[in-house]
C-alpha cells in the first residue's frame, strides 16, 4: 500500500500544488495535470492485471483517494480510476460519475470531464459533454441532463455505481479533513489573541479535539467502504458516505470557526477545502440518503446490531 | 500485568484470571481524587516485610466481587508531587483491616463500592511493576479501558430492543429507517476504530490519543441512543410498547450520565486529544 502511497504523494505534491489547483478553478487548463496523471499509469490502479492494470484492490486504492482529497485535486482522478476499472475499453481523458434518477443532477468535477460515464435503469452509458456550470464560484460541479442517453455500453455494476461514488467520496471527504484538522491545530498554535495563542484556550482545545474525532470517524468509515470487494457492499458503501458525509460538516465548521474571518478569504487555501467536503458530502447520496437504504437493509435482518455489523465487514 | 508484572506474578494470578477463578478490582479514584487522578492520597508505606496501606477508595467497580485489587497508591512524597511517587500494588480484599461497602445507584444497581484500607499490611511482592513508575503504569492501563467494547455497546441491547419493536410494529418510515441507518453506520465505525486501537495495544504500543478518541465518540452514541429511542418510541403513543423495552430504556437513560465519566471524563479526554494534536 504504502509503495504506491509515497510516489503518489510526491507527484500530487508535484503537479497540484495549491497555485495549480486555483488556476483550473478560475478556468486555467486542465491539460498539463491531466497529462501527468495519465502518463503516471495511476489511472489503472484498480484494472485487473489480466487488462493490463496495476490490479489494486480498494483497500489499496484508500489511501491513493484520500491524498487526492489531502490536495484538493481539481480533476476527477478517483472517478477515472473506478470507470477504467469497470470498463475495458473506457475512452480516454478525465470521467465523471453519477445516475440518472430522472431529474438534472449535479456532478463533482464535472465541467473538467471529458466524459460522464452515467448509470441507468438500462446499464451504463458514456455521454461526451460538457455540462453547464452550477454558476456557483470556483466549483468545477457541472449540471448534466440525463433525461435522453445513447445505448448502454455495459451492464450496471452489482450494487450500482452509487455505491462506487460513494466510497470514493468518503475517502476524498477523510483527506480533506485530514488536511483541514491540520491547518486548524497548526493555526491555533500561531494565532496570538489574548496574549497567548488561540489553541491554549480550552474552549477551542475541546472543540479541536471533537474535529479530529470525526477527522478519525471519516477516515475508519471509509477504510470500512473499501474493506471488501468491487464493487462495494451496500452495508459497506452506506456506512462509508453517512460517516463521512455527518464528519464534513462538522470538520469545515470547526475550521472555519478557529480560523476566523481570514478563513473565508479567497485568499486562504482553507476554503479550497472546506468548499469541497460541503460539495462532496451531498454528492452521490447524501448522510440521509445512505442513512435510509442501510437502515432498510438493517431492519430486514432479525438478528443483533453487533452480530450485524460483524457480518457485514467480516 | 502481563506488561509490568514479575515472573512470579503472572504465574500466579494470570491462570487464575483466565479461569475465572480471580476477580480483580481497579483502584484509582479517590473521594478527593476524581478528574485530578495524580491527587491521590491513599498511601503505602514500608515496613519490614512489605507494605502498610492507609487510606480510602471510591467508585471502584465491583470491589465486592472482587478478589484483588490493582491499586494507584502513594508510596513516597505527597499529593504535592504529583506524578511522581505513585505505585501499583495488588491488595487481598480478603486481608484485615479492608472494608467493601456497595454504593447504591441511581438506577437501583450497586456496581461501584467504597473500599476502606485501616492498616492493611501486604507482602513484599505485592508491587507491581516499578516503585515510583505507578502513574505512567497506569497511563498505559487506561488505553485499555478507554478503547474497549464497553465503551461504544453499553446501549446497544436497548438498540436491539428498540430494533426488535420497529420490526414487530412494522415501521418503516424514512424518518425511522434514517435513524436505524445513522445507529448502525456509526456502530459499524466504532466498532473497527476500538478494534484498530486493540490491534496497537496488542503490538505493544500505548495508543493513548486514540483510545481517549474512542471512549468519547463511543460514550457519545451510547448516551445519544436512549434520548433518541425514548423520543421515537413516545411520538408514537399508536405503537404498544412492551414492559421490558420500557425498562430497558429507562435503565438505560439513567445510567447513560456515568458513561463518559468512567475511565476519564469527556472533558479530560478532549484535553489529551488535544494535547495530541500539539495544541498547549
Amino acid at each position: 500500500m504504502s509503495e504506491f502511497l509515497e510516489p503518489f504523494e510526491r507527484m500530487l505534491e508535484d503537479v497540484a500544488p495549491p497555485a495549480a489547483v486555483r488556476a483550473i478553478e478560475h478556468g486555467g487548463s486542465t491539460h498539463a495535470m491531466w497529462g501527468a496523471f495519465a502518463e503516471s499509469g495511476f489511472l489503472d490502479a484498480l484494472v485487473p492485471g489480466e487488462r493490463g492494470g496495476a490490479g489494486l484492490s480498494l483497500a489499496d486504492a484508500h489511501p491513493l483517494w484520500m491524498a487526492l482529497g489531502r490536495h484538493a485535486v481539481p480533476l476527477p482522478v478517483g472517478e477515472t480510476m473506478i470507470a477504467r476499472a469497470l470498463l475495458a475499453d473506457a475512452p480516454d481523458g478525465p470521467i465523471a460519475l453519477t445516475v440518472a434518477d430522472g431529474a438534472g443532477t449535479v456532478v463533482p468535477c464535472g465541467l473538467v470531464a471529458a466524459q460522464l460515464l452515467i448509470e441507468s435503469a438500462a446499464g451504463l452509458h458514456f455521454v461526451a459533454t460538457k455540462g453547464d456550470a452550477t454558476g456557483v464560484p470556483a466549483s468545477l460541479a457541472a449540471r448534466f441532463d440525463t433525461g435522453r442517453l445513447p445505448a448502454p455500453v455495459a451492464p450496471a455494476p452489482e450494487g450500482g455505481l452509487r455505491s462506487l461514488a460513494a466510497i470514493l467520496r468518503a475517502a476524498l471527504i477523510a483527506g480533506a479533513a485530514e488536511r483541514l484538522t491540520q491547518m486548524t491545530a497548526a493555526y491555533a498554535n500561531e494565532r496570538i489573541q489574548f496574549g497567548k495563542p488561540i489553541g491554549r484556550q480550552q474552549a477551542l482545545q475541546q472543540q479541536m479535539a471533537v474535529m479530529a474525532e470525526e477527522m478519525v470517524a471519516a477516515r475508519i468509515a471509509s477504510q470500512l467502504g473499501c474493506a471488501g470487494s468491487f464493487p462495494p457492499s451496500l452495508v459497506a458503501a452506506a456506512t462509508a458516505k453517512s460517516v463521512a458525509s455527518k464528519a464534513a460538516a462538522r470538520v469545515a465548521a470547526t475550521a472555519h470557526a478557529v480560523h476566523g474571518a481570514i478563513g473565508i478569504s479567497e485568499e486562504h487555501d482553507l476554503q479550497r477545502f472546506t468548499r469541497r467536503l460541503h460539495e462532496w458530502r451531498l454528492a452521490d447520496g447524501s448522510q440521509n440518503y445512505w442513512n435510509r437504504l442501510l437502515g432498510a437493509a438493517r431492519l430486514a435482518d432479525p438478528g443483533r446490531s453487533v452480530d450485524y455489523v460483524r457480518e457485514a465487514f467480516a | 500485568m502481563l506488561n509490568y508484572g514479575s515472573e512470579a506474578q503472572r504465574d500466579f494470578y494470570i491462570p487464575r484470571i483466565c479461569r475465572g477463578e480471580l476477580v480483580f478490582c481497579i483502584g484509582m479514584s479517590e473521594p478527593g481524587s476524581g478528574s485530578d487522578l495524580a491527587s491521590v492520597r491513599t498511601r503505602a508505606d514500608r515496613t519490614e516485610t512489605g507494605w502498610r496501606v492507609n487510606g480510602q477508595k471510591i467508585w471502584t467497580t465491583n470491589a465486592m466481587h472482587g478478589d484483588y485489587m490493582i491499586a494507584l497508591l502513594r508510596t513516597s512524597g505527597t499529593s504535592e508531587d504529583r506524578h511522581a511517587g505513585l505505585s501499583q500494588l495488588i491488595i487481598d480484599l480478603k486481608a484485615p483491616g479492608v472494608t467493601v461497602r456497595p454504593i447504591t445507584d441511581l438506577a437501583g444497581d450497586a456496581h461501584f463500592a467504597e473500599v476502606f484500607f485501616d492498616n492493611v499490611d501486604l507482602p513484599a511482592d505485592a508491587l507491581i511493576g516499578n516503585e515510583g513508575e505507578g502513574w505512567k503504569q497506569v497511563t498505559a492501563e487506561l488505553a485499555f479501558e478507554r478503547s474497549g467494547p464497553e465503551r461504544i455497546y453499553s446501549s446497544v441491547v436497548l438498540l436491539d430492543a428498540w430494533i426488535a419493536h420497529l420490526r414487530a410494529v412494522g415501521r418503516a418510515d424514512s424518518a425511522t429507517l434514517a435513524l436505524v441507518g445513522d445507529f448502525t453506520a456509526r456502530l459499524a465505525t466504532l466498532r473497527a476504530m476500538s478494534i484498530a486501537c486493540t490491534a496497537r495495544l496488542a503490538l505493544g504500543e500505548s495508543p493513548v490519543t486514540e483510545a481517549s478518541l474512542v471512549k468519547d465518540l463511543g460514550t457519545a452514541f451510547e448516551q445519544e441512543l436512549p434520548v433518541a429511542i425514548g423520543d421515537d418510541l413516545a411520538a408514537h403513543p399508536d405503537e404498544a410498547v412492551d414492559a421490558e423495552l420500557y425498562r430497558t430504556l429507562m435503565f438505560v437513560t439513567y445510567v447513560a450520565p456515568s458513561f463518559s465519566l468512567r475511565g476519564g471524563t469527556r472533558e479530560v479526554l478532549r484535553g489529551i486529544i488535544a494535547r495530541g494534536m500539539g495544541l498547549r
